[in-house]
């Protein structure tokens, strides 16, 4: 009703027309009502694929506006070819200002990180998710995963985390590791690194997350009690890292391994390449030169 | 000295140039105009506008030159330019008794009313390499009769009239559209056969012929098929009879299948249906095949196979989806693959200290 | 004016930016709830149909949606308003509706009078629209719950006198359970099913 008329080259602000705009933010506010439970949603295609974020980029077309900053990563990186694409589809349809900065940003859509600075109120995170149900690889059928987020039946998930610690004596589980939301749904963080689990912990920013393929979107308000699924003789623990980020020395965060030659030789350096850079900036510097000596 | 990878936005935009020249291909040989595709790749044409569930030649022949010829490349520009559009109402159901038929065959009677018409297709065509086509050679006219005046009323509503099949399923009126509404499953068997129609012609094909092989048998005979344009109509509030908006070419499959019955009630043939945009016979055949199958639950039958399960076969229909999923292995998984290789390196390393105390000891 | 009329007017000037506007608020409201938001754009519904209520539904309903009015708003204006801006069905049972329009909350029908949703399909519950004076000038309630950092206050104007023991009733029903949007005027706040009012004593 409100969509331009006229050539196949116009579209609405942020492509979407305003029904399926209206659609979407319906099932925001249902997710936000009910924190980790997956509201299903009419998904629309995209004009990229499924599995590339479809999820992530209705749930921003749907919640920008013209006063944002948006910011886009991919493993923690502005300038990954599809966090680039991302951006640029948004500043061409919704002419809205982007930033790499962390902390400029009003939304920041990601795939796989949440950023290592710490998120502040009035910001929103907005995760792309590939498979949104945490219980899909122990169980294939809806029918039968939906029953037992009804009922609460998480049964099977303890049993997977235990049947890693009898095969490897420890949970094998590295990403997209499972949490518990306020105590009642357990929900799939997106493939982030479970490094990244706490940080959704009582976050001041409000986290919302789009599968578009799977038609489902969820929610994290700020200020959520988020667990990661342990057990008390086997307690969550996040990925640490032997070495600091060979370009600006920072500890306590996510590196990416990078293969420098074909005999061995690799270093490590910070996933959130904005991160990265500010510390630099400031005048951090890592081994970089000692890696090669 | 590592530098990070940067360029990220200039590697695009030079990807997407290098693909428009090779779309081109040899600036020689002359370039391909749509109406060529829309008029001489007519049933490429056609399988865009079903899976892309939207009845736009034009448009249809855009995508597959845009696509290079991939079909579910095509399909997806389709499906993402049709998502944009308004939707205006829902058409009243089309007549495919009226059809203005093109072709019609059925392999449960040798005549009926209406007759078996062959039509413009590949049947009994001797699958050889014509050169003369290669070099521009004219075709011969088309023989034409006058159109028949008898009507050709569906085999399904024939065997209908004696109760031999069980009747068409009733609608209530309401359409479901898996467009806007989010699947539940069990599908109610409109959104079933919504799906179905937009689904993929390969996967669906495979699923029909699974059943032909005792993966859920269900005895088919193909009471007919037939293709041609059907008139579409809308009901508009403020006009005393249904708005005529165009016609659309579709091809229809009733399968007659294997009877139902019980002590109480008489036996009957049970149906599968297959409808879709254009010309399409095969993937009309198959989706009605599957139609049938997946109506097991209905009819009492023990689910056994793959093509009887819905949720499996709904689910893994789409083939926009699928390509879309499949296809995003190859972004980038850094993070998660340096989580795993984290581990596996301190597994290792753990194993080999263990082993390393055990021999230590021996 | 005749309502035929009426409802022809009183859309947003500008349809694209004032939902995402008022979205925007209502969102903000619904992850942080007791918060007040400002919804700036300009609905000028007709009475009692308040201009934040009517900018609510101008940015959450359309023909998918249903609403349920309450007895004041159940006039011919109001209702024709409401279609001819949105679609929307209008529907007598409040158990049948997504939406619900209130603009007298002290007389509206108990909270469990609306649809809850399910067990399995929680999502699928009304959200009502209490249209109230003001946000601050009613009972204080003191709230905790997801989207508050310790507590937050909220004290709308005109509740129902047994709403603490109904609002606990509608939390004890989680999942299930109906959400609250008190539309005041150029401002909201919201109530989730998730958001516990504590007893003074508590406090």
């Amino acid at each position: 009703m409100n969509a331009p008329t006229g050539s196949i080259a116009s579209y609405n602000f942020a492509y979407l027309d305003e029904q399926t705009k209206r659609m979407i933010r319906r099932a925001i506010l249902k997710a936000i009502a009910i924190p980790g439970y997956q509201v299903p949603f009419a998904s629309r295609e995209m004009p990229m694929p499924y599995g590339w974020g479809t999820g992530g980029v209705q749930v921003t077309a749907a919640i920008i506006g013209p006063d944002d900053v948006l910011k886009v990563i991919d493993q923690g990186a502005d300038d990954t070819t599809n966090a680039v694409s991302i951006r640029a589809f948004f500043q061409k349809v919704a002419n809205v200002a982007v930033t790499t900065r962390t902390d400029e940003a009003t939304i920041i859509q990601t795939r796989h990180r949440i950023p290592e600075q710490p998120l502040r109120a009035g910001q929103t995170l907005v995760y792309q998710v590939p498979i949104p149900e945490p219980l899909r690889f122990l169980e294939p059928r809806e029918t039968e995963t939906r029953l037992m987020h009804a009922l609460e039946e998480y049964g099977l998930m303890h049993v997977k985390l235990y049947e890693d610690i009898a095969t490897h004596g420890r949970i094998a589980t590295t990403y997209a590791y499972p949490v518990k939301v306020e105590g009642r749904y357990v929900m799939d963080p997106s493939p982030t690194p479970k490094f990244d689990n706490p940080k959704m912990h009582m976050s001041p920013a409000l986290q919302l997350f789009g599968a578009g393929r799977e038609k489902r979107i969820y929610a994290l308000p700020p200020f959520t009690q988020v667990e990661s699924l342990d057990f008390d003789d086997h307690p969550f623990t996040v990925q640490t890292f032997d070495k600091p980020c060979a370009l600006c020395g920072a500890e306590g965060v996510y590196l990416d391994e990078v293969i420098l030659d074909d005999c061995g030789g690799h270093m490590f350096v910070c996933s959130d390449t904005d991160h990265c850079e500010s510390r630099q900036g400031d005048g951090y510097h890592g081994q970089q030169e000692e890696t090669f000596r | 000295m590592y530098v990070a990878v940067k360029g990220g936005e200039a590697a695009i935009r030079n990807a997407h140039r290098l693909l428009a020249d090779r779309r081109r291909g040899d600036p020689a040989v002359p370039a391909l105009h749509v109406s060529q595709i829309v008029e001489q790749l007519a049933l490429g044409v056609d399988r865009v506008m079903a899976e892309g569930a939207l009845y736009d030649r034009d448009l249809a022949g855009l995508a597959l030159m845009q696509a290079r010829g991939d079909m579910i490349e095509a399909i997806f520009l389709v499906r993402a330019y049709r998502t944009t559009l308004p939707r205006f109402g829902y058409s009243r159901p089309v007549d495919t008794g009226a059809m203005q038929i093109e072709r019609r065959v059925s392999a449960t009677f040798k005549d009926l009313p209406g007759g078996q018409v062959l039509g413009p297709t590949f049947d009994y065509t001797h699958r050889l390499l014509e050169p003369e086509l290669a070099e521009g050679a004219t075709p011969l006219e088309p023989e034409r009769r006058e159109v028949a005046a008898e009507a050709s009323p569906r085999v399904t509503d024939l065997l209908g009239h004696d109760g031999l099949i069980e009747p068409d399923g009733v609608g209530n009126g309401e359409v479901t559209d898996i467009t806007r509404t989010p699947m539940e499953f069990p599908l109610p068997r409109d959104s079933r056969l919504q799906a179905l129609s937009r689904g993929d012609e390969g996967f669906l094909l495979a699923l029909a012929y699974s059943t032909q092989r005792g993966y859920a048998r269900s005895h088919p005979f193909v009471g007919e098929i037939r293709i041609g344009e059907v008139e579409i109509e809308l009901d508009v509030p403020e006009l005393p009879f249904p708005a005529p908006l165009g016609r659309v070419r579709l091809t229809e499959c009733q399968m007659v299948n294997q009877f139902k019955g019980s002590a109480k009630a008489p036996p009957q043939f049970t149906r599968g249906y297959g409808l879709v945009f254009g010309q399409s016979e095969r993937k009309a055949m198959a989706m009605a095949l599957c139609d049938r199958a997946l109506r097991a639950a209905e009819f009492g039958e023990d689910i056994v196979a793959p093509a009887q399960d819905e949720e499996f076969v709904i689910s893994h229909s789409d083939n926009v989806q699928a390509t879309g999923f499949v296809e995003h292995l190859k972004l980038p998984h850094y993070v998660d693959f340096q989580a795993e290789l984290d581990l596996v390196r301190r597994m290792r390393a753990e194993q080999k200290d263990a082993t390393d105390i055990k021999e230590a000891a021996e | 004016m005749n309502a035929a009329t009426t409802a022809l007017e009183g859309g947003f000037s500008d349809p694209v930016f004032d939902a995402q506007a008022t979205f925007r608020a209502v969102m903000d409201a619904m992850a942080e709830p007791g918060t007040r938001r400002q919804v700036k754009a300009g609905a000028t519904p007709p009475a009692p149909l308040s201009p934040t209520a009517g900018a609510l539904a101008l940015t959450l309903c359309d023909q998918d949606t249903s609403i349920w009015l309450d007895a004041s708003l159940s006039t011919e204006v109001v209702i024709e308003w409401l279609r001819y801006q949105t679609g929307a069905t209008i529907v007598d049972d409040p158990a049948q509706a997504r939406f619900a329009f209130v603009a007298d909350p002290s007389s509206m029908p108990r909270l469990d009078a609306f649809a809850e949703g399910s067990q399995d399909y929680p999502d699928r519950s009304t959200t009502l629209v209490l249209i109230v004076e003001a946000l601050d000038s009613g009972e204080p309630l003191l709230l905790e719950g997801p989207g508050i950092e310790r507590r937050a206050n909220l004290a709308p104007t005109a509740l129902p006198v047994d709403f603490r023991s109904q609002w606990l009733e509608n939390g004890a029903r989680f999942p299930r359970g109906v959400d609250l949007v008190f539309a005041a005027r150029r401002e909201l706040a919201c109530l989730p099913r998730t958001t516990r009012i504590l007893e003074p004593a508590e406090a």
